[in-house]
């Protein structure tokens, strides 16, 4: 909302300058974006006299004029073309080096057709007062000479650009801001008395409201016909007026409408009283039914939306546009001019689905005062016959744009309940009243009678609001909150506490942490068993971010690619973050992802000189997702790791970590070649993926206390045993085997070596472990061992058909 | 005697010629070993008279104790020279690199920082953590938080919807961390104290916005409890988190559907470049939004608005983490660019506490 200085003061006394209003615009909610002087753009332009003006030698439109600037030098020598520039002559003088408002250019010493000029005489248009450029501006001869120009015709007025927020409509208007500043006690407000009804003629013709069973669509609907108009350009100070907050003046009967649309928040609608035919009629509009509006874009209406229209069709879109057809023109003498009330729900759903941002959308939307449909009509005639004459008819109302007032019952209490503050009720009257509120009853509660221009205000906590920004927030007090006596209580859950524990833990691995987006592009979704329907944005904002992710690795391989292509081709990123596998709340899990490229791998990334660069491989995945299960307290000899993973892995080099084969915790794995060819990735690249949620909750323990540590007194001894077995037994299976042999003996078993080759044959693989056996109650002897070891081959032979390397 | 200094300046020039330690040993079994020349000379002594062992003897074991004397002294000059040697050869270059350890390479986002700065604060207040879903319905993200249907407050959230679905209901992604507070409220009774951090989307895309952006949201919901309250929870939170000794606020009344009053805050700042330097110069800098309770949300969220009231706040993370840091773009935050990650993302071990100081 833009208005500046001197409009305010049409409706406010005030002694306040501008800081002072935009400071106190501020403390009551009405948020001042900026102040700007637009004249202060014209402090370079000066009153000049012009000595003399000779003809140029080498051009018969220009003139070479000898400019007593007034700074004390002798006249400056200017080119010049206006029509009207003569010896004598008072005008305005731009010295080299200003900006010239209107273009935006740096005035230059130049020569013009070879005579030299060292500055401009300019017109309105150049200074941006007016579309005016015939000629340069003419000043009456007692101007003073040297003196500021914009100073001495005062041009100075400040203009405010206030952000008004969806609830406070009636700041759609200077009168509402001037009430609010008066309110604040910046100033009186000036009351306009309303001009005395004028009708010459008889009421025009009659208006339907044909909503039926919808009539709070239109509540009301007043009406005039004015005759005998002479349309033409508004006089300049209405046109300033509009020009001072960026608007264009039109016409007359247009320029009365959008001055009341700013300076009283009311909108109204001027059309051309001949080019309607018959009665009108508000009703909804037909499928189908078009108009072309005056923007000249043509709108396809349906029957949600309202329209006013005549015996042809839709004359106009309620409280959003005008047609073009009916609108008025400077030929138009006989002039219907509207003022109604409209639905603000209905009308913002019209305006949304046609696509159309008016002032008057804007303002119905938000909500118009009723009481002032009617007088807003009145105040519109008696400018419209000042302004371009005529005779007005008597008015016709369709429906009532009378409301009750809302009253609240408003215990004072709550001023202090609220908002801290304690005040008297006198104070809290008198603040209430000076903004419109009728205050009725004394005591412990007050019945406040809210004014029809004041839409928000429909309670107590409201009127809290309306005392509290008059008297100013920094009036209330600061009060310590009551803190938690003694030790603060730990406040994480368990999944919070295993998020950042998560986060820490992987970065100490030298991962680094990325956040990357919810939505994904669709394809990606897809391959990573994501995609469906209901995941799927109705209006995503690029072709990149269409699906909800149903897993972190898409996001963290597209920021892998971004990387790579910057030249980073080795990285390690992670993410602990939200997957969404359906809509509901509990379709939303949290997982944690990393994933490893290049030759980023749990050892080192690059190359270095200490050992041959590796790429990475799935064990780096499973290295890291097996330190993150440790870091959230999974014992990670507990769970199980089976081959094999989601598609998007390779089948041959990827695990799924469970807890039985209901639990899945997590994958790891590379890439599959497929779908590094669909990322447009080369690989390979290594991921893993825990989801939090599926993890174990501890069991709650009445205290901290550990088991006691049993240690035995005996020394363990060690025996490594080698065995041949095809290729597709897993070390897994042979480790488990020897675990078999001996539970009470056998405290460890660890592989140490796998090899292949010609040596072992085709198709076969020798893995070696390392047994360590923990005698208990006394040492082992060599008949013990060789009787341990013996179980131990016996075992793993029965369970995998291992053949024990000699 | 001639031939004892004979054998004896033979012996000390063998071992002074001696040029590593079995050379040296070569020479000792020569001299002193079972044939040796000095053990054949100290043989004769038990084939000689007491008076000729008399000074013979003395002779004799004279010379080989020099013998040995010599032998040691030599070899100790060998076994240093061989240590010398051995720790020339074993020298290394020790300027050449090592791999960087992965706590170096490591970095936690600046947004998990400051999500974990703003725990350690909160805690010490007494706030919990909530969370809630992101994708939300109409009701929690508008309905219960007082956005009146149609109202142009919901149009200026820009929201991202799904497709309707077979009832006909339009889900959405959450506009703001607020349906959090719906949810709270449905689930436990005051007193409330939560902070509820998380992921917001809206369709908007510049310097300073981005569809996906991180809010955290604060409510209290006590029996008594009012604006005074509110201002001392917003200072102590910022004067905590900006690590400063003060700061000033600037209150502005506002409009949020779900508060009333609702008030917007602005913090006093000095712009020095890329700093912002809190609590001094003449700028006012626009940080969150704020106010008491809408009683129409207490009811939603099935609390008696004339028994208990509250207050909630809303502010960005991320722009706060900017505002502390110096990011000046937020689109970066979520381009994992491993440069930006690397400048602005916190070592793993660089745990935010109230007892250590938030940050290092």
């Amino acid at each position: 909302m833009k208005f500046t200085l001197s409009w305010l003061k049409e409706h406010l006394h005030t002694e306040a300058d501008a800081d002072e209003i935009a400071r106190t615009l501020t403390r009551i909610g009405l948020e001042v974006e900026s102040v700007a002087d637009p004249s202060t753009a014209l402090a370079p332009f000066r009153i000049a006299s012009v000595v003399s003006a000779v003809q140029h030698p080498n051009a018969d439109r220009l003139r070479v004029c000898m400019v007593d600037v007034g700074d004390g030098g002798g006249p400056v020598q200017v080119v010049c073309g206006a029509p009207n520039a003569r010896a004598g002559m008072k005008a305005v003088f731009a010295a080299p080096g200003s900006v010239i408002p209107y273009t935006g250019d740096v005035l230059k010493i130049g020569k013009i057709r070879d005579v030299e000029s060292r500055g401009m005489l300019v017109s309105e248009r150049e200074l941006g007062l007016s579309e005016e450029h015939e000629g340069i501006i003419e000043l009456p001869a007692d101007a003073p000479v040297g003196t500021s120009f914009a100073a001495w015709k005062k041009l100075s007025d400040p203009l405010f650009d206030v952000s008004v927020t969806p609830n406070r409509p009636d700041c759609l208007g200077v009168s509402g801001i001037a009430r609010d500043l008066a309110a604040a006690g910046l100033g009186t407000l000036i009351g306009h008395a309303l001009p005395p009804g004028h009708a010459a003629l008889p009421a025009p013709l009659p208006v339907t409201l044909d909503l039926g069973d919808a009539p709070n669509l239109c509540p009301a609907f007043a009406l005039r016909l004015i005759r005998g108009v002479r349309n033409g350009p508004s006089p300049e100070w209405l046109q300033q007026r509009l020009r001072s907050i960026g608007l264009r003046p039109i016409n007359a009967l247009v320029d009365v409408t959008n001055f009341l649309t700013y300076d009283r928040n009311r909108p109204l609608h001027v059309f051309d009283a001949a080019k309607v035919t018959g009665n009108l009629t508000v009703r909804r509009a037909r499928p189908g039914e078009e108009l072309v509006a005056l923007d000249g874009r043509t709108y396809r209406l349906d029957e949600t939306m309202v329209v006013i229209s005549d015996q042809k069709g839709v004359e106009s879109i309620a409280g959003i546009m005008g047609g073009e057809e009916t609108g008025c023109t400077e030929a138009t003498t006989d002039v219907l001019v509207e003022s109604a009330l409209w639905d603000a729900l209905n009308i913002a759903q019209t305006g949304r689905k046609l696509g159309i941002n008016s002032d008057a959308r804007f303002r119905f939307e938000r909500g118009v005062d009723p009481e002032f449909c009617v007088p807003g009509l009145e105040l519109a005639t008696r400018l419209i016959l000042d302004l371009c004459g005529g005779e007005a008819s008597e008015m016709v109302v369709a429906g009532s744009a009378h409301v009750a007032r809302r009253v609240v019952d408003f215990p004072v209490s709550e001023v202090r309940r609220l908002a801290g503050l304690d005040l008297p009720e006198t104070e809290i009257t008198d603040i209430l009243s000076r903004l419109g509120f009728v205050v009725a009853g004394h005591g412990e509660t007050l019945a406040v009678s809210v004014p029809t221009w004041r839409p928000d205000v429909g309670g107590k906590a409201d009127l809290v609001e309306e005392v509290m920004r008059m008297v100013g927030v920094d009036a209330v007090p600061v009060r310590p909150m009551r803190k938690v006596e003694g030790v603060s209580r730990p406040v994480l859950t368990l999944s919070q506490r295993r998020v950042r524990t998560a986060r820490r833990a992987l970065a100490a691995r030298g991962l680094v942490e990325a956040v990357t987006w919810s939505f994904i592009p669709k394809d990606r979704a897809v391959l990573f068993g994501g995609g469906q329907p209901e995941l799927s944005l109705a209006n995503p904002i690029s072709a990149d971010m269409t699906d909800m992710r149903p897993s972190l690795l898409p996001g963290l391989a597209a920021a892998a690619q971004r990387n790579v292509a910057r030249g980073f081709g080795d990285g390690a990123l992670f993410e602990v973050g939200q997957i969404y596998r359906g809509v509901r709340p509990e379709d939303q899990f949290t997982a944690a992802a990393g994933i490893r490229y290049g030759s980023a791998g749990v050892a080192g990334s690059g190359r270095h000189w200490q050992a041959a660069t590796r790429s990475v491989d799935v064990f780096d995945a499973k290295a890291d997702l097996m330190a993150l299960l440790d870091a959230l307290g999974i014992a990670t000899d507990k769970v199980q790791v089976v081959s094999g993973g989601p598609a998007w892995f390779h089948p041959g080099r990827a695990g799924t970590v469970q807890l039985g084969p209901k639990t899945v915790l997590g994958w790891f794995g590379e890439f599959h070649p497929t779908t590094l060819e669909q990322l447009d990735m080369s690989g390979p690249v290594a991921a893993f993926v825990v989801i939090l949620e599926a993890l174990p909750t501890p069991k709650v323990k009445a205290t901290k206390t550990r088991p006691p540590l049993d240690l035995p007194d005996l020394q363990a001894v060690r025996r490594d045993f080698a065995f041949v077995v095809d290729r597709g037994v897993e070390a897994a299976r042979i480790v488990r085997a020897a675990e078999g042999a001996d539970r009470k003996l056998i405290a460890a078993v660890q592989v140490f070596d796998v090899f292949e080759g010609p040596a072992i044959g085709e198709g076969k693989r020798s893995v070696a472990i390392e047994v360590t056996l923990q005698p208990w109650q006394k040492t082992l002897t060599e008949a013990d061992i060789e009787a341990v070891s013996a179980k131990i081959v016996a075992e793993t032979v029965k369970a995998t058909g291992a053949v024990l390397r000699s | 005697m001639s031939d004892i200094d004979t054998i004896e300046r033979m012996i000390l020039a063998a071992v002074g010629s001696a040029a590593d330690e079995a050379s040296l040993e070569a020479v000792r079994v020569s001299a002193l070993g079972k044939k040796g020349s000095v053990s054949e000379l100290l043989k004769t002594l038990g084939t000689m008279s007491p008076a000729e062992r008399q000074t013979a003897g003395p002779t004799i074991n004279g010379l080989k104790d020099r013998v040995n004397e010599a032998l040691a002294l030599r070899r100790a000059i060998l076994r240093e020279e061989a240590l010398q040697k051995r720790l020339a050869a074993e020298a290394v270059d020790v300027t050449l690199p090592v791999r960087r350890s992965p706590l170096e390479t490591g970095r936690i986002h600046p947004v998990s920082q400051v999500i974990d700065e703003i725990t350690a604060i909160c805690s010490d207040l007494g706030f919990a953590i909530a969370e809630g879903p992101d994708i939300e319905t109409d009701y929690y993200n508008f309905t219960a938080l007082n956005f009146p249907v149609g109202h142009p407050a919901r149009e200026m959230h820009d929201t991202f919807f799904f497709n309707p679905n077979a009832e006909g209901e339009r889900l959405l992604l959450r506009t703001h961390t607020s349906p959090v507070q719906i949810r709270t409220m449905e689930q436990q009774k005051p007193p409330i104290r939560v902070v509820i951090p998380g992921r917001t989307y809206r369709q908007d895309s510049d310097q300073t916005h981005t569809p996906m952006f991180h809010q955290l949201e604060g409510l209290v919901i006590e029996e008594e409890t009012n604006i005074g309250h509110l201002k001392w929870v917003l200072e102590e939170f910022c004067r905590a988190f900006f690590e400063v000794d003060r700061v000033e606020m600037r209150f502005r009344p506002s409009f949020f559907p779900f508060t009333e009053p609702s008030m917007e805050v602005d913090i006093r700042c000095r712009r020095v470049g890329n700093e912002v330097r809190f609590g001094e110069g003449d700028d006012w800098l626009e940080i969150l939004g704020c106010g008491m309770v809408h009683p129409n949300v207490l009811r939603h969220g099935g609390i008696d608005p004339d028994k208990y009231q509250g207050f909630a706040w809303g502010m960005g993370i991320d722009r706060i983490a900017m505002l502390k840091y110096g990011m000046p773009d937020l689109r970066a935050f979520f381009d994992a660019d491993v440069r930006w990650l690397r400048h602005y993302g916190f070592r793993p071990l660089d745990l935010p506490s109230l007892a250590g100081g938030l940050s290092s």
